[in-house]
């Protein structure tokens, strides 16, 4: 039986222990509003540039960019968003699990998979398991700057051009709630076809200055960067909550844990004075 | 008076939106005013200020370069956060692309799938086992 030293040094391990994934859920639970607002403040930009793309695709432009085309498959890339952080229950090991059985089911039909990734986890599971991988980026921070994401899109985009991939996915978890976070595979490239606006009049055409190639890829290419900053950002948000509920869970853990080596303590106390005692009377009956 | 819609918006921000009577700005081939009833348009947008009249009022805000897209009734300003240059972008492309080449020295083509299970499996198996364990105290 374990002696009262050993289980008290153990509770108050476990104390220790409890004070950091409590401290660990409050920073985790001031930084989820942070991210929340600049998940928001990000969102009418992408809103308008969605807006104006959905009106070129419904102008009866002259030029037909290849983000809109479908062409025959055999590469696709996943860009995959993860967090720098572990800490955060399952948050990234879902949306891998996603991935891979995404790619597995490319496979099946003979096309190849490339990652993009963002984020230190990705490239350590990508890593691991093999995947070829043609760009990455990490610690973002907690307020990622669209310019770091960048290089990222060009390799991909360059890739696509290139005709080296002919789509594209983003992958990353949506924030549903404090409690849920949903993991996605979306299709970046091409580009989804978008709902008609049915009050937009369909036969008309911009005036492009300069001319409509240029102008439409430089705008494509700001709109799949925004996606991508979107998706950044949202993860972000996702990150936090998810570290918020592990910490608790821990936090709560340990409680029990606690409780139950006191417990414990009571027990081998309470058993080595009862010990003590008939080693007394039995020591003053031989007398 | 006739006004349009305005919005100025960066990726990381709103910036303004309103109406205003006539929006003067600098589009990469020139200067641009434009009126409510503007034939739609669409083209970049240079770096400098753009001056927004709603009546006798005037604002005036600095976008760093991006794209300007004019409907009739609306006119959009998607202004980039920093200064775009194909060049600066190019070393941006070779930055994220070094990155990965660090771990492509011991790249495999094809990914092992079974491995990846594997994983995967193992993960799901000690979360498992920590929730029996929860279970059982």
């Amino acid at each position: 039986m374990a002696n009262t030293k050993e289980v008290r040094k153990q509770i108050s391990s476990i104390k220790n222990t409890q004070k950091i994934t409590s401290a660990m859920e409050m920073v985790a639970a001031s930084k989820i509003r942070k991210t929340q607002d600049v998940m928001l403040l990000g969102r009418p930009y992408s809103e308008k540039i969605k807006e104006v793309i959905s009106h070129i695709a419904n102008s009866s432009s002259e030029y037909s960019h290849p983000f809109f085309e479908d062409r025959k498959v055999k590469k696709v890339c996943f860009i995959v968003v993860s967090t720098d952080k572990g800490l955060c229950g399952g948050l990234n090991i879902n949306l891998f699990k996603n991935v891979i059985a995404k790619a597995a089911e490319f496979k099946k039909d003979g096309v190849e998979s490339c990652f993009a990734l963002i984020g230190v986890k990705a490239s350590g599971f990508f890593k691991a398991i093999g995947g070829e991988i043609v760009a990455k980026v990490e610690m973002l921070g907690d307020q990622p700057d669209p310019d770091n994401l960048i290089g990222l899109t060009k390799v991909v985009l360059d890739k696509h051009k290139n005709g080296e991939i002919d789509e594209a996915y983003l992958c990353a978890n949506s924030f549903v709630n404090t409690m849920t976070q949903q993991p996605k595979v979306d299709q970046l490239i091409p580009l989804p076809v978008m709902e008609n606006d049915d009050s937009a009049p369909t036969h008309w055409d911009y005036i492009y200055e300069p001319e409509a190639k240029e102008l439409l890829n430089g705008l494509l290419t700001r709109y799949i960067e925004s996606l991508i900053y979107q998706a950044v950002v949202e993860n972000k948000a996702c990150e936090q909550a998810a570290k918020m509920i592990a910490m608790k869970n821990a936090t709560e853990n340990a409680g029990e844990l606690i409780k139950e080596l006191e417990l414990l303590y009571n027990n081998v106390r309470q058993a080595a004075i009862t010990q003590e005692l008939s080693e007394i009377v039995g020591g003053a009956a031989a007398v | 008076m006739k006004s349009i819609k305005v919005s100025i918006v960066s990726s990381s921000e709103e910036i303004y939106s309103g109406e205003a009577t006539m929006v003067f700005a600098t589009g990469t081939l020139g200067e641009l005013g434009i009126a409510p009833g503007h034939t739609p348009l669409l083209t970049g947008l240079a770096p400098g200020p753009v001056r927004v009249q709603d009546g006798n009022d005037e604002k005036t805000f600095f976008c760093s370069g991006g794209f300007i897209e004019v409907q009739p009734d609306i006119v959009t300003f998607l202004s980039d956060t920093a200064e775009r240059a194909d060049s600066l972008d190019e070393a941006e492309a070779i930055k994220a692309k070094e990155q990965a080449e660090k771990d492509l020295s011991d790249k495999n083509d094809k990914i092992d799938y079974a491995k990846a299970a594997a994983q995967l499996a193992e993960a799901a198996a000690r979360l498992k086992t920590i929730q029996k364990l929860r279970k059982n105290q």
